[in-house]
């Protein structure tokens, strides 16, 4: 601060200060004295203007609710609609003892004694002359009854409306979501002014997702008011001119789900805990997304009572859990092609290389002795063979070889371990081990360790590794279109209903996989075409040949029991039926160009992944590629025997 | 006592006595008694914009009651304590912001309040008091008009509680705060060429926040107040209805508990931002001049006392904690009467909630205890 030193000037500063004052009083003089000018205009000049209109504001301006945008699966089939429905309306001035009314009507069985409390704050919060739903869709049976007994509630109105309906139920409820009754929660991050007149609004999957599309924008009616704010009739034809915006109806949603598909699919995982998801390799569509046991969405459109909400909440198979979004299985054998493809570009080990397999592998410095699953080992295996007979001890070793950190940065380009970026809310990660990972995990040093052998039991897709279905299907499409990468999606189209234009989303591509030698992928795809069709493959003798095309694929089988004991105890069905084994299937179809990539998990499943999961497998694929004569003519066979054959001989 | 040779009216020497106990209090007397008027004024519209509502009148009266003691409280205390104490209080309102940032409570979508268990209450109230005082503290020891240094602080030290305010978000609050010390600056007689050429570096700077940093439902209120008619049924209907309430009042107004836009609950936020659209309805031109030449004489009043304060500190405090309740009310008047865009501020002592009133009477008691005159009171 070398420059000329100013000095204070306590008597300048006195005077500057006062100049200022004097400057701020007259701009606060021309500022109010502008607002002063402004009332003049608005009271004095523009009176009879403004009288009159505050005359016309007898006209009341009010919302109209737009209709939801339907839902379509991909080829055009409805998922979700608008039906008309009647709900019940409650106005309080009209309504003498509300108590009364409501324990009255819970008599009829048409509220539940559990809302009151609920309603009550509800109908508080309103205007006494504003009609509050207090129950929002009527069945046949309950209109009836109201109907009959309508007289004793006067102030309790019956209104048509549309409100959203599921024309299917529970079939794709975890792919579309549902709709429900706004929260305190959605009111928040909702336009209300756009939302007014609307009751639901979408609470899970694409009806969450694509709430802005499928909304719609709110229309504006003006109705003629009494001077106590009361809508009142219109009387004779010129009595007043009353406007009407009329509000324009959200966009449809084309999904990328195949209804057929979707539907073969919930049927063959039918009274499982199970999820499905086939994908398409080509772009990311996701054409079959299952989650089973399901629920029936048209609760929540309709208002469901406590009682009802507590037992879906509590059902110990969980309905409301989205599997294929948010369920984390360990992948068990159906990571070994990645893993195979990664030993590969690492250069550990090259496809021709062999391992013999008496079916027990241990080595210094890696823990226990491993067990293969089949007692005796597979013999002499080279890669294509070790996938085709899912040989452990192949992988052990190559986990040996590859180390955990090459794996986990491997496995990961695939997309595991990471959100994949479908286009509805709610996706766990899943976790891909890695000495990187573990120090994040634990807090305690000793736990942060990565031990040797805690690689191998990854090798076979055991340890800490867990995939969500979603992933593990979507990690194959990438394999199947050899490393080229989509995030998956469920909407493939926008149609705006005004103008009826079809606005296709295109699909969005992922950083792909490359690999060194292209060959690789020929390997890793060759072992899992074995696994189907080749007589030493684990799935060959589950699955009948296929007409028209060829699959690819890979069982697993993922130990939830996890203890070491004899291969008689580990039998299934002598374990309770929790600690059964889940069964896994990835695979794809056509072979030479694949067209759909499938991963099913079945929880607690009573047979293993080649015997149990693939066949659900296989009717997904037969379903999206067969025409519907060779489909009808594969069930049919099927049907007799069901998915699970008695085995009549070992490999 | 011998009254005879008192030659003094009895109305005469109660007004004596009260001129004394006010001095006593360090009280400015023809403030304090606009303040309560316009207080009085704000009680008797609420009650009928309320809905004739009781439980709010007691509410809103307790709160003034509470702005009275803590005027006479703040008036209290030394000018030079206040001085001392004025970067602190920056300091830990800052502080105070980055908790609510990280900790506040979300309350209708805003990041606001800080929850300390018994009482929550906004940081943001602090610093429009906080940011005036501090700015003033930092110029007053040094040479005025402020180098471009000096400038330069100031700024930054203005400019980040702004931000900080605006991202919670409530721009309201975070023009006022900026402006309140803005308004040091100015006082502090900045240069015709620089408060030139940062109105030249505005356009710009509105232009980026357009962009990037306004919230969707801002840019909205600001589109709509360029076209109220583009959205009749969303924010537009404010500033139609608030146009009509008060045009229809004409001159006399339609009388007091008769305004059918209020009380037909026609016109929105009627009780808060909108009051002064139930006072055009229901009391008319009249009635509205009267409030504004009230606020006029609160500000006219403040701001001379500022001028003969006897410090520089005094001086750039009061004279900004003066203009910007100018600037409340012309933002709020502006806005009902549709010259401004709808910004969320309220009408000071008349629009009913909030911490607002109680800031605002700690502020005039600030400005009283740096402006008491010091011939007429011991200390």
């Amino acid at each position: 601060m070398a420059r000329s030193v100013r000095i204070k000037d306590h008597h300048a500063e006195q005077r500057l200060f006062e100049g200022r004052a004097i400057a701020a009083a007259i701009i606060m003089l021309v500022a109010l004295g502008s607002v002063i000018a402004r009332l003049v205009w608005l009271q004095v000049v523009q009176y009879d203007y403004f009288a009159d209109l505050s005359q016309g504001n007898r006209i009341k301006i009010e919302p109209i609710p737009p209709n939801r945008g339907l839902i379509l699966d991909r080829n055009g089939l409805p998922l979700a609609t608008n039906a008309p429905s009647y709900q019940l309306e409650l106005t309080r001035e009209q309504v003498s003892d509300i108590d009364a009314t409501l324990v009255g009507l819970a008599k009829l069985g048409l509220l539940d004694n559990a809302d009151f409390a609920s309603l009550k704050k509800d109908i508080r919060s309103r205007r006494i002359f504003e009609a509050v739903p207090i129950k929002l869709q009527l069945t046949e049976q309950e209109l009836a009854r109201f109907a009959a007994r309508r007289y004793q509630f006067p102030g309790v109105e019956i209104r048509p409306r549309l409100t959203r309906y599921y024309p299917l139920a529970a079939s794709s409820v975890h792919a579309i979501g549902y709709v429900g009754a706004i929260s305190e929660e959605d009111e928040k991050t909702l336009d209300l002014t756009e939302y007014a007149g609307t009751t639901l609004t979408g609470k899970a999957g694409v009806e969450r997702a694509y709430e802005r599309e499928l909304h719609g924008r709110a229309g504006v009616q003006q109705l003629l008011v009494n001077a106590q704010g009361r809508s009142v009739e219109r009387i004779g034809k010129d009595a007043v001119n009353l406007e009407r915006q009329e509000p324009v109806a959200g966009n449809d949603l084309f999904l990328t789900i195949d209804l057929r598909v979707q539907q073969a699919a919930e049927e063959a995982l039918r009274g499982q805990r199970a999820a499905a998801v086939a994908i398409d390799p080509t772009n990311g569509d996701v054409i079959a997304f299952v989650s089973t046991p399901a629920f029936d969405p048209n609760l929540f459109a309709r208002g469901l009572s406590r009682p009802q909400y507590l037992a879906l909440t509590e059902d110990p198979d969980r309905p409301m859990y989205d599997r294929a979004l948010r369920g984390v299985y360990p992948p068990g054998s159906t990571v070994k092609p990645l893993f195979a493809l990664g030993a590969l570009e690492a250069g550990v080990v090259s496809a021709h290389d062999t391992r013999f397999c008496r079916g027990m592998w241990s080595s210094p410095g890696y823990g226990r002795a491993r067990r293969d699953w089949k007692p005796g080992g597979h013999g002499t295996v080279d890669m294509r063979r070790a996938l085709a007979t899912s040989c452990d001890i192949y992988f052990f070793d190559i986990a040996r070889l590859m180390g955990i950190d090459r794996m986990a940065s491997f496995v990961s380009q695939f997309g595991l371990g990471a959100a994949t970026g479908i286009d509805i809310e709610g996706e766990r990660l899943g976790i891909v081990p890695s000495s990187e990972w573990k120090k994040r995990a634990y807090k305690r040093p000793e736990f942060q360790v990565w031990f040797p052998g805690d690689t191998i039991s990854v090798g076979i897709g055991q340890g800490q590794m867990l995939v969500t279905p979603l992933q593990l299907a979507n990690a194959i499409a990438a394999l199947a279109a050899k490393g080229q990468r989509f995030k998956p999606r469920l909407v493939r189209a926008v149609r705006d209903v005004q103008t009826g234009k079809v606005r296709e989303i295109s699909p969005v591509s992922l950083p792909n996989v490359k690999v060194a030698d292209p060959g690789e992928w020929e390997v890793a795809q060759g072992g899992m075409f074995d696994v189907v069709n080749a007589t030493h493959g684990t799935a060959r003798y589950y699955l009948q040949p296929a007409p028209v095309y060829k699959m690819a694929g890979k069982s697993g089988t993922a130990q939830v029991f996890s203890v070491a004991i004899n291969e008689r105890v580990r039998k299934a069905g002598e374990l309770a039926e929790h600690l059964r084994d889940h069964a896994l299937f990835v695979g794809f179809a056509p072979y030479d160009a694949p067209k759909i990539a499938v991963a099913v998990v079945v929880e607690n499943a009573p047979g293993g992944g080649s015997a149990f999961a693939s066949p659900i497998a296989r009717r997904i694929m037969d379903r999206y590629l067969l025409t519907s004569e060779q489909w009808a003519e594969q069930e049919a066979k099927r049907k007799p025997t069901g998915p699970v054959a008695t085995p009549t001989n070992t490999e | 006592m011998n009254y005879e040779t008192l030659d003094t009216s009895r109305t005469q020497r109660t007004l004596t006595g009260t001129a004394q106990l006010l001095l006593a209090l360090h009280l400015d007397g023809p403030l304090f008694v606009a303040l309560c008027l316009v207080g009085g004024v704000g009680s008797i519209v609420l009650f009928s914009a309320s809905g004739r509502s009781l439980p709010m009148l007691e509410a809103h009266l307790l709160r003034f009651a509470l702005g009275l003691v803590a005027m006479i409280m703040l008036a209290q205390i030394p000018p030079r304590l206040i001085r001392t104490i004025a970067p602190w209080a920056y300091v830990i309102g800052l502080l105070l912001l980055f908790a609510v940032m990280f900790l506040g409570d979300i309350t209708m979508g805003a990041q606001r309040w800080l929850d300390l268990g018994v009482v929550r209450f906004q940081p943001s109230e602090i610093m429009k008091l906080a940011v005036p005082l501090a700015c003033a503290w930092w110029l007053h020891e040094r040479p005025l008009p402020p180098s471009l240094t000096s400038l330069a602080i100031v700024g930054a030290g203005i400019g980040l509680p702004t931000l900080l305010i605006a991202e919670q978000p409530d721009l309201g609050t975070a023009l006022l705060v900026a402006a309140a010390g803005g308004m040091v600056v100015l006082m502090a007689g900045l240069q015709l060429r620089y408060i030139l050429s940062v109105v030249g570096l505005l356009i710009p700077v509105a232009y980026g926040a357009w962009r990037f940093l306004l919230h969707d439902y801002q840019r909205q209120r600001i589109l709509t107040f360029l076209d109220p008619q583009s959205d009749p049924l969303g924010s537009g209907y404010h500033i139609i209805q608030s146009q009509i309430a008060i045009g229809s009042g004409g001159v006399f107004g339609k009388g007091y508990l008769n305004g059918s836009q209020a009380q037909l609950e026609f016109l929105p936020e009627r009780s808060t931002d909108f009051i002064f659209a139930v006072v055009g309805e229901e009391w008319g031109l009249i009635g509205l001049t009267t409030v504004i030449l009230l606020f006029m004489f609160v500000i006219g009043r403040s701001l001379y006392l500022a001028a003969t304060a006897q410090d520089t500190f005094a001086r750039l405090a009061s004279g900004s904690l003066a203009l910007t309740f100018c600037v409340y009310v012309f933002v709020n008047t502006g806005m009902v009467t549709g010259l401004m865009p709808v910004v969320g501020v309220p009408l000071p002592f008349i629009s009913y909630g909030g911490t607002a009133m109680v800031t605002l009477m700690a502020g005039f008691g600030i400005l009283m205890s740096l402006c008491a005159k010091k011939k007429l009171v011991s200390r």
